[in-house]
């Protein structure tokens, strides 16, 4: 054993367990044919237009219109979600109630069901002849092909993102020390704004920021329901369709590309917070 | 002040919170997943049985079986083996590899197509050799194929880590240390441990590579009979003003949906008494 | 060693997945075998019900000439989608857009075709025509019958988007046509246009997305519409719901088709797609395609369903427009008209 530790690279910490060659070598082989080769062809495709061009195409007008739209959308919904998700995730670990595993089961719906079907279903719930449309069309509220329905649409794809972030800390969450703030005289908002909140804050910023970083890239349940009207309710991912669908690849590769590095710096940004929580905790 | 247990609220306040959580779901995920049944089923029995056993749609039903048997295979193997090397080791560069690895998960999925048609279109990189070469990958089933992997390839991955990084590698170490070999390990011990785990990932990835719209419809070309995934050919039925039939084919994924949340539910509850059973 | 089946029986499964992929590459693609021969023919949206009238009358025909099975592989999609997925390698042995320029760039971009592919067939390679109309609610409650009726106050126009649409495309000429006989100018016309689009609260990417959001959603007061659609949505979707209203000025709509020459030689389907694309202007074929709502090319044909297609005075891409490729510079490609319009609010 001592000796196939012995032959391994010398960058990483000696272990007993054999396979790290197979395994690392076969993970980056597969990583990078299926990921990162095709993604380094943006990266290949941007650099060959050259910086002014990207620039050009990849902060016009438009495209900053549908960043914003993108972004504030998916916001919107991530905060929706940050305050409702806690809710259920709360209702779920802390109390119980008749058929609370059906209600558990459902919320991982959104991961499970198609988002074109998605898409087609709340289209046909909040058009102004939908079910919920019809009652709120006379009242002036106008939710499909509107930037609400898109928020709409971003709740239902995100919901379980935070739901699902957050359980397990409220459920690790040990009684005691609620007890402990209540025994010291704080109140039950006390008690949850000062202790319970600054424990699960962590895991819900984590929870939001997954459902923003996924919304913010949804397509497939957002084109039924947005209208699409250039720099009013166009979504940025169709707005890379539209450029493609207009021979104009560069157009679509750049805008892909601003927003495949959001992606990235949000996601690199969890990572490294969550394992230096994790260090925090193990230390 | 308190008049009820401390770190609880009172009765009503519990009931309140309960009543606002549940009319959220039934109204951002329920209401949604009812509306697709009603509309299938809006005109009888009669149109939906038609509307799914018609050959385009069962074409496209075969098509999404297909894809989904291939996809998830690739991404269980893949998913082992960097979850393996990620939580049985230690090497710098780990956050990026985990953020590699998730990259998928965020890279809008309009993105994920875009990247094989630059790269296998006939104008792209490999384009003009492959067609020198006879060989389809934009526009066929290797297209998609490709592109449902792209997609679904973290899902395995992302259940695995977080699972073995908890369970640490003491079995393992105990195991090697009685004379097993790595695959004797791997097998016998390892495997087990993850199972439950394995499964709630394979269900996930197989619900998202039956499910996918965005990527595919990029790459698919939209050949009827040959090309459309399900979630494709709901959109087409949707063009065509055959309503009925695009949500009799969308019920169909819907109830797929519901499957795979009742097994997910029933693992989640085997892998409940299986990890409280570990410690 | 006993352990080593594990390794190797993942190792198989996924090599034989990807040899499975990798054969279903090499046999997609092939298209002539013995006595049968496929085509595939990659169209703009609105013509699903045309060529599956039209499909199974030309395979009858073509077995009774040459003795030869043919089936067919449609695509429909926004016409400039369509084009785009055939210069990034959808292999179509024939294209039927929905305007000439999808057609131009495929054979600039990808040479696939020949530059002058559009003398190849009669009319202008186009077989059948259409024009512009306008679709309203039953009764026309906003009373509208011209173009300048859209631009009044509370009217809500649906048209599905220029940059993507072949048939929105066609809507911008069209309205633009009547700004600049109205105004007597481009400048005019411009203005014209550019209030016609603040009446606009959708905007698709497809015709078929249009009428669904106007037919099925019920929003908007009057839909810009291929004549076709119209007639379709007025006869077969909502009969009795709505009404055509056919405006002072219009544009003489042009779907070309041709032979991917490059595709269908490489399928050695060129024989049977030329034949394909000639019976369209078969009296046969144009009755079919009176049926479906197209105006025929045909003249006589054309007479026997007069009713169905008023006389409406019709603007020429070629003559008032100076030709596609020009047209598309000057009003849809970035920086032109519909983005001037788009972009300075």
């Amino acid at each position: 054993m001592t000796s196939i530790a012995m032959r391994k690279p010398r960058w990483r910490a000696p272990s007993v367990l054999p396979g790290f060659g197979l395994t690392f070598g076969f993970s980056l082989a597969w990583l990078s044919l299926i990921v990162l080769i095709p993604l380094s062809t943006l990266f290949l495709k941007s650099a060959g237009m050259g910086w002014h061009a990207f620039v050009e195409v990849g902060f016009s007008d438009r495209a900053m219109a549908a960043y914003r739209l993108s972004f504030g959308t998916a916001a919107a919904a991530a905060l929706v979600n940050a305050v409702f998700g806690l809710l259920v995730a709360w209702t779920l670990v802390r109390y119980d109630f008749p058929g609370k595993r059906i209600v558990s089961a459902l919320v991982d719906l959104p991961f499970a069901l198609p988002t074109a079907v998605a898409g087609i279903a709340l289209t046909s719930i909040y058009a102004p002849t939908g079910w919920v449309g019809q009652f709120l069309d006379p009242l002036g509220i106008k939710v499909a092909f509107t930037a609400t329905g898109i928020t709409v649409a971003l709740i239902f794809i995100g919901l379980p993102f935070v739901v699902r972030s957050v359980e397990p800390v409220l459920a690790d969450l040990g009684l005691d020390v609620e007890e402990a703030a209540a025994t010291l005289g704080a109140n039950r908002f006390q008690t949850f704004f000062r202790v319970i909140f600054p424990a699960i804050m962590p895991a819900l910023f984590t929870g939001a920021a997954l459902a923003f970083a996924r919304g913010v890239g949804e397509y497939g349940s957002v084109i039924f329901i947005s209208g699409n009207m250039p720099g009013r309710t166009e979504i940025a991912p169709l707005l890379i369709v539209t450029q493609l669908e207009q021979y104009a690849y560069n157009g679509a590769t750049a805008i892909a590309m601003i927003m495949m590095l959001i992606s990235f710096a949000v996601l690199f940004t969890l990572n490294a917070m969550q394992s230096a929580r994790r260090r925090r905790l193990g230390s | 002040m308190r008049q009820h247990a401390p770190g609880t609220e009172s009765r009503t306040t519990q009931v309140v919170l309960i009543l606002l959580a549940l009319a959220f779901l039934a109204f951002f995920l329920v209401m949604p997943l009812v509306a697709v049944f009603i509309e299938a089923l809006k005109q009888g029995i009669e149109p939906f049985l038609e509307a799914v056993s018609n050959p385009d749609a069962l074409a496209a039903i075969r098509l999404t079986l297909f894809i989904a048997a291939i996809s998830v295979p690739l991404n269980v193997v893949f998913g082992l083996a960097a979850s393996w090397a990620i939580t049985k080791f230690s090497f710098p560069g780990k956050n990026l590899l985990l953020t590699m690895i998730d990259l998928p998960l965020s890279v809008s999925p309009v993105v994920s197509g875009l990247v094989f048609v630059l790269l296998f279109g006939a104008q792209g990189l490999l384009g003009p050799w492959l067609s020198a070469h006879g060989l389809k990958i934009i526009f066929a089933v290797p297209g998609i194929v490709l592109a449902t992997v792209f997609i679904t390839f973290p899902f395995v991955a992302r259940e695995l880590i977080p699972l073995m990084m908890e369970q640490g590698k003491d079995d393992e170490e105990a195991a090697l240390s009685l004379g097993a070999n790595g695959w004797q390990t791997f097998w016998h011990v390892t495997l087990p441990n993850i199972r439950w785990g394995l499964l709630y990932g394979v269900l996930l990835c197989n619900a998202r590579a039956m499910g996918e719209f965005g990527a595919v419809s990029v790459v698919s070309g939209h050949i009827r009979g040959e090309t459309n995934t399900m979630p494709l050919h709901v959109e087409i039925l949707y063009n065509e003003y055959d309503f009925v039939g695009a949500f009799a084919v969308a019920s169909l994924l819907a109830a797929l949906a519901l499957v795979t949340l009742v097994l997910k539910s029933v693992l989640e509850w085997r892998f409940d008494l299986h990890s409280g059973a570990r410690h | 060693m006993n352990t080593l089946p594990i390794h190797r029986r993942m190792f198989l499964a996924a090599a034989a997945a990807t040899a499975l992929t990798v054969s279903l590459a090499g046999c997609s693609g092939g298209n002539k075998s013995g006595n049968s021969v496929e085509i595939t023919n990659v169209s703009y949206d609105p013509t699903r019900e045309l060529y599956q009238a039209i499909n199974p009358a030309f395979a009858t025909y073509w077995k009774k000439k040459t003795g030869q099975d043919v089936t067919f592989r449609m695509s429909h999609g926004g016409s400039g989608k369509q084009s785009r997925a055939i210069i990034d390698g959808l292999e179509a042995d024939v294209a039927t857009l929905a305007l000439a320029y999808d057609i131009d760039v495929i054979s600039k971009k990808a040479q696939l075709l020949p530059a002058d592919w559009q003398k190849a067939l009669p009319n202008n390679s186009s077989p059948y025509t259409s024009t512009i109309v306008f679709l309203v609610r039953k009764g026309n409650p906003k009373g509208i019958h011209d173009w300048g009726d859209l631009v009044k106050p509370g009217v809500e126009v649906i048209t599905p988007n220029p940059k993507t649409s072949g048939g929105a495309r066609w809507n911008f000429l069209a309205a633009w046509a009547y700004g600049r006989k109205a105004g007597g100018s481009d400048a005019a016309a411009e203005t014209y246009v550019k209030q016609l689009f603040s009446h606009v609260p959708v905007l698709d990417s497809g015709a078929r997305g249009s009428t669904t959001t106007f037919v099925e959603r019920g929003i908007g007061d009057v839909l810009l519409a291929w004549e076709n659609e119209a007639l379709l949505a007025e006869k077969k979707l909502g009969a009795g719901k709505f009404e055509i209203v056919n405006p002072s000025i219009s544009i003489l709509a042009e779907p070309p088709v041709a032979v991917i020459a490059a595709n269908a030689k490489k399928h050695g389907t060129e024989e049977v797609s030329k034949a394909y694309l000639e019976y369209l202007y078969t009296p046969e074929a144009q009755v079919a395609i009176a049926r479906n709502f197209y105006r025929p090319s045909d003249p006589k044909i054309a007479e026997q369903f007069a009713t169905q297609f008023p006389k409406v005075n019709l603007v020429t891409i070629d003559k008032d427009f100076g030709g596609w490729a020009n047209a598309q510079k000057t009003y849809f490609d970035d920086g032109g008209a519909f983005d001037r319009i788009y972009t300075k609010k």
